[in-house]
């Protein structure tokens, strides 16, 4: 590990742009609501860019010297943070080659969205504040990131998870905003104790809680059990669904788009859900230990996948489609970890990051110029209206869609190969994920439809105020349209890269220092056929899907319209397989007759009546002692008396 | 000789104690406090002589100072209390009976 200020610098930019917008601005307009978006945007936005260019300088300067068996990195040790006994952390930052991925994307995307948030935001009130918590979300985000601790970790985990609550419900004045931003801290709280679990079992296991040391540890070490594994990865992967959204605790995800559009993208869409996905990525070493635990990582990914698929193509909402979107190809990275394609995980992470970023913030610039419309059923015909906001959203479907040369083709592409060509695969998953792959090409396909193209149904006030959105907001759609339309070239798969003449999986050879893969490497793999076959029906299956979904959805927006038999599915879909309906049943409603419980019975009966009978007795108590107080003085003079005299005999009789 | 005059002096206090403790005339109780306290100087000046050392005799002295002290503003309480209450006698200055 090469030492370095970089990570040091990178960490703190946004931490003092968050401290500009949130303590010095205030102290220096007198007031908390005076600062202009411009101002504290100029402030945020030059924060997360010189950390971008310091990430990029930090990045090329990874290859340096690499002491033998260790992964090449940078990275500096601030200051020992705790030290009880043998149990240390240290305040230990390092940017390798996985983490420095993650870093670009963090910073990169966020300059980009922070960016657009200037223009998106600047109608609103405190836009002090929304900068302020954008800055210190990067931060955390970087802290999680870099933090080569799992303590480190969980501390950006959690601080990732407050600003995204308090952005979630920016709007606070509305009970419906400000509940589904409890709904998201609740919610993860219920994953964190799950890897709070696995923290604790990993350092009763390994004795350290330092992220490279556990690697070592397992790699060079005599191994541990593979129940013990399995018992640590589950007790992670439960923390992973939480920050992650899958099944079954994906139900905060779709509630959080109540936040604004810029949050949805950075937070909730290219960066802080990935965490999860980053995680395992990191400790991969210790989830090859247990195939069951990767088994159910590989499920959980691929039916949260289809879940997820099914409901978006039924929603109206386009943040809420964009939302399931997201979810679901989260399930997507949760497969590939599963199967053990660490690399491609980390690959289909970094093209979503792309294009589904650029797909909220096109949304974005939708809601925006519909003076805040999210239906889309309300929408349609806008293709003319907004010319740029259409083309880069087009660029964004087609990537996630899976066309051929866009990013999300790439990455989606390596995904379902890797499920029946590494040995951890399954068959069902490799038809689960063609088929949610199918449904992800249809389902955007008809959020373009019912945006941009059909009959013009916006009513006539917000109709007369339609306008595109300003320069400020279109640079960075550009921008990621660029990325999530090139970025896929940097993981060619193995196949095309030998047909057109030794390209390389760039991606998945910068990573293989991190990723030690003991399954069979995708690159230059064998079963040539089968790549080409999978690659084939892939390219068929997106391209007719996504036509199909934008050809069909112009003017009829529910499948159940063109199928009637598919009414029930349809009503299932829409209302998202009632899952919040069940869970409001089988856990909220408990609880909260739990709390009235306590409150009435528990509370009121017991805890009160015995606190009221302790003051009684102390009173009645009271009542009785009170007589010796005579008021006569000559009574107490008497005490006094009787007291010497104790005294006397007492230093007479008994001292000596 | 010394003798008689500790068995003196301690006669001297009980009945100031005494005083204290059974009169309700608040001037009385002060007579009574007073009387203690030269129950005591007589203690020390016999002891003083019994032992020829001065150091007695000297203590005396700051005895009859504070014994002054202690009487004008032993007074001036009486005087506040009379005020107050329109007599001097001590059961009926007991407001903080409980």
């Amino acid at each position: 590990m090469t030492e370095s200020n970089l990570p040091v610098l990178i960490l703190l930019l946004p931490l003092v742009g968050f401290l500009i917008n949130g303590v010095v601005l205030p102290l220096f307009h007198r007031g908390f609501a005076k600062a202009s978006a411009l101002e504290s945007g100029f402030v945020a936005t030059f924060a997360i860019g010189t950390a971008f260019v310091l990430a990029v300088v930090a990045v090329c300067g990874i290859t340096g010297h690499v002491e033998p068996g260790e992964s090449p990195a940078l990275g500096s040790t601030v200051y020992q943070w705790l030290e009880i006994g043998n149990f240390k952390i240290p305040f230990e930052l390092r940017i390798d080659r996985l983490s420095g991925v993650l870093v670009l994307i963090i910073t990169g995307v966020g300059s980009l969205i922070h960016l657009y948030s200037i223009g998106y935001m600047s109608h609103e009130k405190c836009v002090g504040r929304y900068f302020s918590y954008l800055n210190l979300f990067c931060f955390a985000m970087l802290l999680l990131v870099m933090g080569n601790n799992l303590a480190l970790l969980f501390f950006g985990w959690e601080g990732v998870g407050l600003c995204s609550y308090l952005l979630i419900g920016f709007w606070y004045a509305d009970t419906e905003k400000a509940n589904a931003g409890k709904k998201a801290f609740i919610v993860n709280r219920i994953g964190d104790l799950g890897f709070l679990i696995g923290m604790f079992l990993i350092y009763k296991t390994f004795g350290t809680l330092t992220i490279t040391e556990i690697r070592s540890a397992i790699l060079s070490g005599p191994g541990i059990s593979a129940s013990l594994a399995t018992a640590i990865c589950l007790a992670l992967f439960v923390g992973a669904t939480g920050k992650s959204a899958q099944i079954p605790l994906f139900v905060w995800l779709p509630d959080a788009m109540s936040g604004p559009t810029p949050v949805s993208a950075l937070i909730h869409a290219a960066t802080m859900v990935t965490a999860g996905v980053y995680m395992i990525a990191r400790l991969n070493p210790l989830f090859d230990l247990s195939p069951v635990a990767m088994s159910v990582v590989a499920n959980i990914g691929a039916f949260t996948a289809l879940m997820a698929g099914t409901i978006a193509i039924a929603q109206k909402d386009i943040k809420k489609v964009l939302a399931y979107s997201t979810v679901s190809q989260l399930g997507f990275m949760f497969l590939a970890c599963g199967v053990g394609a660490y690399q491609t995980a980390v690959f289909h992470l970094m093209t979503h990051a792309f294009f589904k970023a650029l797909l909220f913030l096109g949304s974005g610039s939708v809601i925006h110029a519909c003076s805040g419309e999210q239906d889309m059923t309300k929408m349609g015909g806008l293709k003319k209206h907004l010319p740029h906001t259409y083309l880069t959203m087009l660029a964004g479907s087609l990537a996630i869609s899976g066309i051929p040369i866009f990013s999300g083709f790439f990455s989606k592409d390596e995904i379902l190969y890797s499920t029946i060509a590494l040995p951890g695969g399954q068959s069902h998953l490799f038809f689960v994920g063609v088929f949610t792959a199918a449904l992800t090409a249809i389902y955007t396909g008809r959020m373009l439809a019912m945006t941009f193209f059909g009959s013009e149904r916006l009513d006539h006030e917000k109709l007369h105020h339609l306008h595109e959105s300003p320069a400020t907001m279109l640079i960075p759609l550009y921008v990621l349209a660029v990325l999530a339309t090139f970025g896929g070239l940097l993981g060619v798969p193995h196949l095309l890269g030998a047909a057109l003449g030794h390209i390389p999986h760039v991606l998945s050879h910068w990573l293989d220092p991190v990723i030690q893969t003991r399954n069979l490497p995708l690159v230059g793999v064998q079963l040539s056929l089968h790549e080409g076959l999978v690659m084939g029906g892939s390219i068929v299956l997106a391209v007719s899907c996504f036509i199909l979904g934008l050809k069909s959805f112009k003017e009829k927006f529910n499948i159940s319209q063109f199928i009637p038999s598919t009414a029930g599915l349809q009503k299932l879909w829409e209302n998202k397989y009632y899952v919040d309906e069940c869970y409001h049943l089988l856990v909220v409603n408990p609880l909260r007759k739990l709390g009235d419980f306590s409150a009435n019975i528990i509370d009121k009966l017991v805890i009160d009546n015995v606190v009221v009978s302790v003051g009684r007795a102390t009173r009645d108590l009271g009542k009785r002692v009170r007589t010796i107080q005579t008021g006569d003085i000559q009574t107490y003079a008497l005490g006094l008396g009787i007291g010497l005299i104790v005294l006397l005999w007492m230093a007479y009789k008994i001292l000596p | 000789m010394e003798t008689t005059i500790q068995v003196l002096a301690a006669f001297l206090f009980a009945l100031g104690l005494l005083t204290v403790m059974v009169r309700r005339n608040t001037i009385i109780i002060l007579m009574g406090i007073e009387m203690m306290l030269n129950a005591a100087n007589l203690s020390l000046v016999g002891f003083a002589q019994y032992l020829s050392q001065v150091d007695g005799q000297i203590q005396v002295f700051f005895t009859i100072t504070i014994a002054a002290a202690e009487s004008a503003i032993g007074l001036s309480i009486l005087v506040n209390l009379y005020r107050h209450f329109n007599s001097i006698k001590t059961e009926n200055a007991a407001t903080l009976k409980g």
